[in-house]
């Protein structure tokens, strides 16, 4: 390989406690797409922080461009021409675009001309972007753009991608990809990390997979079908989730042309929403982050208080009613932010069954908790969900994100509830676990419960909602039957490309 | 009563000189803020470089040698902060408070031998012709040079994170660290030279008032101003000029009210003593009451533990 652009060997970085990466090798040629697969956990993450000079690795070698790389940050690493564009996006909200942009440069031009230069920079690749706008007012597919629009300014030999097209819509995914491409053409080498299995099979050359920390194999994509590229990633058979099909019954969940303003001042207020969940139905809804999802979620698990009759539950008007009174109700809700908002992180697992768990599980009597009912209570959620902890009394910050979800979900669902609402099911979660919670929402749904599904992820949400709707800009779409959707058509429904164009050079 | 014995030219020129200690302490604190640190030991920094700048400059003779002397003493102290934050990962909240008690009890310490001495008198500076002008010349050229000092300063904070790259990049920081840090930036350092700033500055302040306003040393004299400075910061919306605004509204109502009370005014005195703390928070409440946007300009990562691991 006397052409590779980087050519990594043997690189190995432990953590007390955990082999991040082990004997990891691999190149990347000039003009290539390489893409790093592997679950969570299985230390991609580690490793494309070695190459940008974010963490420093305990042995191996680097060689960028035939010379010996070693970065000790990521000064040195963008100076030698490698950019990267980050899965939470390292952005400052309370700055405007320009700023961002010239924190990620070694020699930021003045702010008139880095304004003209990213105006230039970002017509050229179809990416249209104000610089004096505030990124906290931007859109998620709009930041992203900035962080791409930084990489570019630097002329990279090697751009680094971490999960970019998570937050993205189908249409604005099809232009990053021209874009990419354009990127490619010009002999611009693209490390490209991502889940989306079909998207690795579209854009990229090669492929590289991981698992726990080692390298397991490689593939060429396009000649590998998803199937086989996600079972080398686990390491065993996929079991997709299988559903009965079945009449929904009585309107469990009404809402009724819901209109509440968001307490965050980045946040999306909600517009006249209005949707009704049937019992034995999973109502999915899709849209871009940052479009009103957090918001919906706050309004329906009670967070945020709304007019009473704005909000039915089987007919009951609870619109003014707290989250412990319509948890009484039966309207459970799992929340996005799994350390936070779903969990408190530092306390235990029993302790954290018994926070939304008290009062449909009856551990509280004249005001005192009933510790043995919350303990075993968190025992069969463990139990009955495989969730991989050695016990209730550990902290939930001790869980890795899919063990944790598993629990968050598990408590809900254990605690029968008549509608059920989550926001991001599986976000970061690992195949196999993922695959597990979306069967356990079918069968609760089966069982006749109302469930809500908020998701980023369309294959999730496709695979199963029976009917779909879109928020964009707080406004709910007109959920449709989501057998049959296209692609397309979904799009449309999130909004569409937001103003994208294609490059054009 | 008697109102006219109260002259408004005065009384705006001694507005600015009872301001000069809060504005010391407010624009430096505004820095350390601004970097995502929250420094509730303004109060011990400030009494602290009092009793230094006082003990400096009475055992060199010399006024400046002591605002140096309380610079440094603020600072140091300050460190002791940012090592038990930064290092050690404390709480900010509770290692703040522990500083202003240590403070205290620390220049009451040092300041044992000074009780009842005079410091060298800081002279104003001259102007010149300038200082004969009717009206200007009263309120503007006949100050101290630390009163100029503080308005460069502010003036100077705002130019810094305004316009240059290094208080982008402290902006950055306290708006989140963890960003910065993927970007590469030293949040650590960057934090702790905040801190030493907003010490010195708090020194400064201190000895402002040991030197030049009161001008003697006495245990705890610096009575609250250091908590007036860190309301005045956060009701400023994190905003220099607004800090400016604050604190001679502070210094000014003070001033008019001492007056007041040697007019003879028919108004219980304590009402009168507790008017500036009440009108500055009212005004500053009002101006800054925009949501939204306002809250815009306060650091998101203020307070916030910060660790290079995640």
């Amino acid at each position: 390989m006397g052409d590779s652009l980087l050519t990594v060997e043997g690189l190995r970085k432990a953590y007390p406690g955990v082999v991040a990466n082990d004997d990891v090798s691999f190149s990347v040629k000039p003009g290539e797409v390489h893409a790093l697969l592997g679950e969570n956990g299985a230390g991609k993450s580690t490793l494309v922080k070695m190459i940008y000079g974010l963490v420093r690795p305990d042995a191996g070698r680097m060689t960028f461009e035939g010379v010996p790389y070693e970065p000790s940050s990521p000064h040195e690493a963008r100076g030698t021409g490698v950019a990267m564009v980050f899965q939470h996006f390292s952005l400052f909200e309370a700055l405007n675009v320009a700023e961002n942009v010239a924190l990620g440069m070694e020699n930021p031009p003045k702010q008139r001309q880095l304004s003209r230069q990213i105006r230039e920079v970002s017509e050229t690749y179809g990416l249209p972007l104000d610089p004096d706008r505030l990124v906290g007012d931007l859109s998620a597919g709009e930041r992203q753009r900035v962080e791409i629009i930084r990489c570019l300014l630097q002329d990279p030999k090697l751009l680094i991608m971490d999960e970019p097209t998570s937050v993205l819509t189908p249409q604005e995914v099809e232009i990053l990809f021209e874009t990419l491409n354009k990127l490619r053409a010009e002999g611009t080498a693209l490390l490209y990390i991502s889940h989306k299995l079909e998207e690795i099979r579209a854009l990229c050359d090669s492929a590289t997979i991981l698992r726990l920390g080692k390298v397991v194999g490689t593939c060429d994509p396009r000649a590998s079908s998803a199937r086989q590229m996600a079972e080398m990633m686990v390491g065993q058979e996929l079991h997709t989730p299988s559903r009965e099909m079945k009449e929904p019954g009585e309107i469990v969940l009404d809402l009724a042309a819901l209109s509440v303003k968001s307490a965050n001042p980045f946040g999306t207020s909600l517009k006249n929403v209005t949707l009704q969940v049937r019992a034995g139905e999973v109502l999915g809804i899709g849209g871009v982050a940052g479009n009103g999802q957090d918001e919906l979620l706050a309004a329906l698990s009670g967070e945020t208080p709304a007019p009473s009759d704005a909000v039915k539950l089987n007919g009951q008007e609870i619109g003014h009613l707290g989250p412990n009174a319509r948890r009484a109700l039966g309207l459970l809700a799992a929340p996005e932010e799994r350390l936070g908002h779903a969990a408190a992180p530092d306390m235990s697992l029993t302790e954290n069954a018994l926070l939304t768990g008290a009062i449909r599980e009856d551990m509280v009597s004249n005001g005192f908790l009933n510790w043995g009912k919350a303990r075993s209570f968190a025992e069969s959620i463990i139990r009955e969900f495989d969730v991989r902890t050695p016990g209730p009394g550990n902290a939930a910050r001790a869980l890795s994100g899919g063990n944790l979800q598993k629990f968050v979900i598990g408590r809900e669902i254990l605690q029968r509830p008549v509608a059920l609402v989550v926001n991001q099911p599986t976000w970061g979660v690992d195949a196999s676990a993922a695959a597990q919670i979306r069967q356990a929402l079918l069968d609760l749904a089966a069982a006749g419960c109302a469930v809500i599904c908020i998701s980023q992820d369309l294959d999730e949400l496709m695979e199963i909602s029976d009917r779909f709707a879109a928020l964009n800009e707080g406004r709910l779409s007109a959920p449709k039957p989501a057998k049959g959707l296209t692609v397309d058509e979904i799009g449309l429904m999130m909004g569409g490309a937001h103003d994208l164009e294609v490059a054009h050079v | 009563m008697d109102l006219s014995s109260i002259n408004p030219l005065v009384l705006i020129a001694s507005l600015m000189v009872a301001s000069t200690p809060i504005l010391l302490a407010a624009i430096g604190e505004l820095v350390v803020e601004k970097s995502g640190v929250l420094n509730l030991g303004v109060e011990g920094m400030m009494i602290v470089g009092a009793i230094c700048g006082f003990a400096v400059a009475v055992e060199s003779g010399s006024p400046a040698l002591g605002f140096i002397g309380a610079a440094l003493g603020g600072a140091a102290l300050s460190m002791l902060f940012g090592i038990l934050t930064q290092y050690f990962l404390s709480n900010q909240v509770a290692t703040g408070l522990a500083l202003t008690l240590f403070g205290l009890g620390l220049s009451a310490l040092i300041g044992q031998g000074y009780i009842g001495i005079k410091p060298p008198a800081t002279g104003d500076v001259n102007f010149g012709p300038l200082a004969d002008l009717p009206v200007l010349g009263t309120i503007l050229f006949r100050h101290d040079l630390m009163v100029y000092i503080s308005l460069g300063l502010i003036a100077g904070v705002w130019a810094f994170l305004k316009y240059s790259r290094a208080g982008l990049i402290l902006r950055a920081v306290g708006e989140s660290h963890d960003a910065a840090h993927a970007l590469g930036y030293n949040v650590r350092t960057v934090r702790l030279m905040a801190i030493g700033f907003g010490g010195a500055c708090a020194g400064l302040g201190g000895a402002y008032l040991s030197l030049i306003r009161v001008p003697q040393w006495t245990e705890g004299m610096t009575a609250g101003a250091g908590w007036i400075a860190l309301a005045i910061v956060v009701f400023a919306s994190w905003r220099p000029w607004r800090v400016l605004v604050g604190a001679y509204l502070f210094g000014g109502v003070t001033v008019l009210q001492l007056n007041l009370q040697a007019a003879g005014l028919d108004v219980p005195v304590q009402y009168l003593s507790m008017s500036p703390y009440i009108i500055t928070i009212l005004v500053l409440v009002i101006i800054s009451s925009n949501r939204g946007r306002a809250s815009l300009a306060a650091p998101a990562a203020l307070g916030r533990v910060f660790h290079a691991s995640s």
